[in-house]
């Protein structure tokens, strides 16, 4: 057989390979859809649905990107940056030109459960679905019931900005097919009743796993359970494992401990900074009772695993002096001078550092971030007049806050590896 | 050893009173005593405005005690909801209710201290007349007031929500009527300053930042109870 006959052969079964892959690709993206039923016009909202929405919407957070800063609430607008870059979110509001007025609740649905607008096109992962899959049927009327109640703003939705090949809806197909699924919750029946509430929140509604779960070059986070830490794109912090209690695992502490630090962003051992304090100010400061216990004890039962123990290198006595005499200057005052902490009437106000496992964390991330920046804990009804932390970035070179962050990683009984002027330099 | 830490606690923080002190040098395990005070709370602003919020003679951040509060208020909200923009100063806003922010304003409202000396000093007289000149009297012909219709006689500001211009870093001044120009700060609508910002000329704002950094201020200089109404332009941040 000669050359010349061969590539029209190949030719075909390229061809037909590209016709089954992208037939493939289209099933996967339309598997588990229902059939859309019902219009906006035909839903009638309870007012028990209404109230429910309102609660579900904050136990989701969805103000948290559906509200620009200073813009009408869920009318969208805020940019969400991401690896591949920037994902507007839409505008949630019931404007029948701009919002999701003429929106049935059957689209709704099929929006948090297949990721797909209600014209059909394919929404981007930043908008949580392969978390918000698991949302029940129940909890997605309830939540289209409590954003029809809003006021419509009319604010038409901003068109994404993301780099080719991001941008087409084929690529977009192709990074579904491969790493989305859409599922229930599966109730685990050797679980408690609680602990699969629990669950339930934390893989779907509360969308844990969107910051808290490792990513891959695709942007994918593995298993919704997991949550064994992972960086925030583009914002330099490291959200950690909440299945390692070297990290922010919760396992070995006490049910008051981890209701008070969800219900009040404070906790003896510290607070809830950056990205976590804007999730216990929306969020999870408004959840019930009986849904911070059942958080409570499914975070307490994840499966444990261990966070990667870097070696400490010795680390050269000048540069720990050095460390501890800005350490005496800048930090003493208020987290004591072995790192014990400060206290206040009602308790401790001032982290202590010795032991403290933000400190101590294989990334310096998120330490470098709270020398440099400094912060306030969120306000809440739980701790409505916080005491916050002066930024160290405009007075401190990187050198020096490299020599001080290594020294509190290094000081009393602390033993973490040391960090360098490029980790701050990289960090700010 | 015991005596360093309790030393340099008490030269660098006057509001750690000296038992405190003591007792948490003595009992390196137990976390120090740590006031339950406003000031206490407001250390992470002097990093910027200075101890106390009254700002250095050589920065660039401006001074807010002793700020109308109904003003720092506006602020924070400002910086909260994004009319204002300054990483720093969002980041520390951003998780805070309405109440604590109240409480912020009116403590550094409160706050009455000295003022440093003035920070322009040896400015060109003909800067200082035309600053002066606009301060005093407005350009009629541009149909720019004066500074004193709203800001006060003394130029320290007006109950409850116009500031006092006296006492800023000529920097932060010529920025504020940039960032106006340009949009980077707004305020309620209708936004007065944004209309002067647009109305000065870059020579005009220059000299206005020349004279009023140059003004030495004497101490407590309240902001005035009230002012004279209507005011030449309407304000959204000002009741009316």
């Amino acid at each position: 057989m000669s050359r010349r006959l061969t590539w029209p052969r190949v030719l075909l079964a390229v061809a037909v390979l590209v016709a089954l892959a992208a037939a493939l690709v289209t099933w996967l993206n339309l598997r588990d859809e229902d059939a859309l039923t019902g219009d906006a016009v035909a839903f009638v909202a309870t007012p028990e649905q209404v109230a429910r929405g309102a609660y579900l919407a904050r136990a989701g957070n969805c103000a948290a990107c559906h509200t620009d800063r200073g813009g009408a609430e869920f009318a969208g607008g805020k940019g969400i940056a991401t690896p591949f870059g920037t994902v507007y979110a839409s505008n949630l509001t019931p404007d029948a030109k701009t919002g999701i007025g003429n929106w049935s609740a059957a689209q709704f649905w099929r929006a948090l459960h297949n990721g797909r607008s209600a014209d059909g096109h394919l929404l981007y992962p930043a908008f949580p679905y392969p978390n918000f899959t698991e949302i029940t049927r129940t909890d997605a009327d309830a939540l289209f019931a409590f954003l029809r109640s809003q006021v419509p703003v009319a604010q038409a939705n901003r068109a994404h900005a993301l780099r080719f090949p991001y941008n087409l809806q084929a690529s977009l197909a192709v990074w579904r097919a491969l790493f989305f699924s859409p599922g229930v919750y599966e109730p685990v029946v050797e679980r408690s009743q609680q602990w699969n509430r629990g669950a339930y929140l934390v893989r779907a509604l509360g969308h844990c796993a969107a910051c808290h779960s490792p990513r891959n070059a695709f942007g994918a986070t593995r298993d919704s359970l997991e949550l064994s830490g992972g960086l925030i794109p583009l914002q330099n912090w490291y959200a950690p494992s909440l299945a390692s209690n070297a990290e922010a695992g919760v396992a070995d502490w006490s049910n008051a401990d981890v209701a008070a630090l969800l219900r009040t962003g404070f906790t003896r051992r510290g607070a809830a900074l950056g990205p976590m304090a804007e999730v216990v100010f929306r969020s999870t400061q408004y959840l019930a009772d009986g849904d911070v216990a059942a958080m409570t004890e499914c975070l307490k039962s994840l499966p444990q695993v261990p966070a990667h123990a870097a070696p400490t290198p010795a680390i050269g006595s000048e540069a720990l002096a050095h460390g501890a005499a800005l350490y005496k200057d800048r930090c003493a005052s208020c987290h004591g001078a072995h790192g014990e902490g400060g206290s206040g009437p009602q308790g401790i106000v001032y982290a202590p550092l010795d032991g403290n496992r933000k400190v101590l964390l294989e990334s310096p991330a998120n330490l470098i971030h709270i020398v440099v920046n400094g912060g306030f804990p969120p306000t809440t009804a739980g701790n409505p007049r916080p005491y916050g932390m002066p930024p160290f970035g405009p007075s401190l070179k990187d050198e020096e806050i490299a020599l001080l962050a290594t020294y509190v990683r290094a000081a009393w009984g602390n033993a973490a590896p040391p960090v360098s002027a490029l980790d701050v330099l990289e960090a700010r | 050893m015991k005596s360093a830490p309790v030393k340099s606690l008490l030269c660098r923080n006057a509001v750690l009173i000296g038992l405190t002190a003591t007792l948490s040098a003595a009992m390196a395990d137990s976390p120090q005593s740590i006031p339950d005070t406003m000031a206490q709370r407001m250390l992470p602003c002097s990093a910027c405005h200075g101890k106390e919020g009254h700002a250095t003679q050589e920065g660039f951040f401006p001074r807010i005690a002793g700020k109308p509060a109904g003003y720092l208020y506006n602020q924070l909200d400002n910086f909260r909801t994004g009319r204002r923009a300054y990483p720093t100063m969002t980041y520390f806003v951003e998780q805070m209710s309405d109440e604590y922010l109240r409480e912020i304003a009116n403590y550094f409202a409160a706050l009455d201290l000295p003022y440093a000396p003035p920070q322009t000093v040896g400015a060109p007289a003909d800067e200082i007349a035309r600053g002066e000149a606009l301060v005093r009297q407005g350009d009629a012909a541009h149909g720019i007031p004066a500074c004193t219709h709203c800001h006060g006689e003394a130029m320290t500001g007006v109950l409850p929500a116009i500031p006092g211009l006296l006492g800023l870093p000529r920097g932060y001044l010529v920025e504020q009527f940039g960032a106006w120009r340009t949009g980077q700060r707004k305020a309620l609508a209708p936004d007065c300053m944004a209309r002067v910002a647009t109305m000065l000329t870059p020579a005009d704002i220059t000299a206005v930042a020349t004279w009023l950094s140059s003004q030495p201020v004497a101490v407590g200089p309240a902001a005035a109870e009230s002012i004279a109404r209507p005011l030449p332009l309407a304000c959204g941040s000002v009741p009316p």
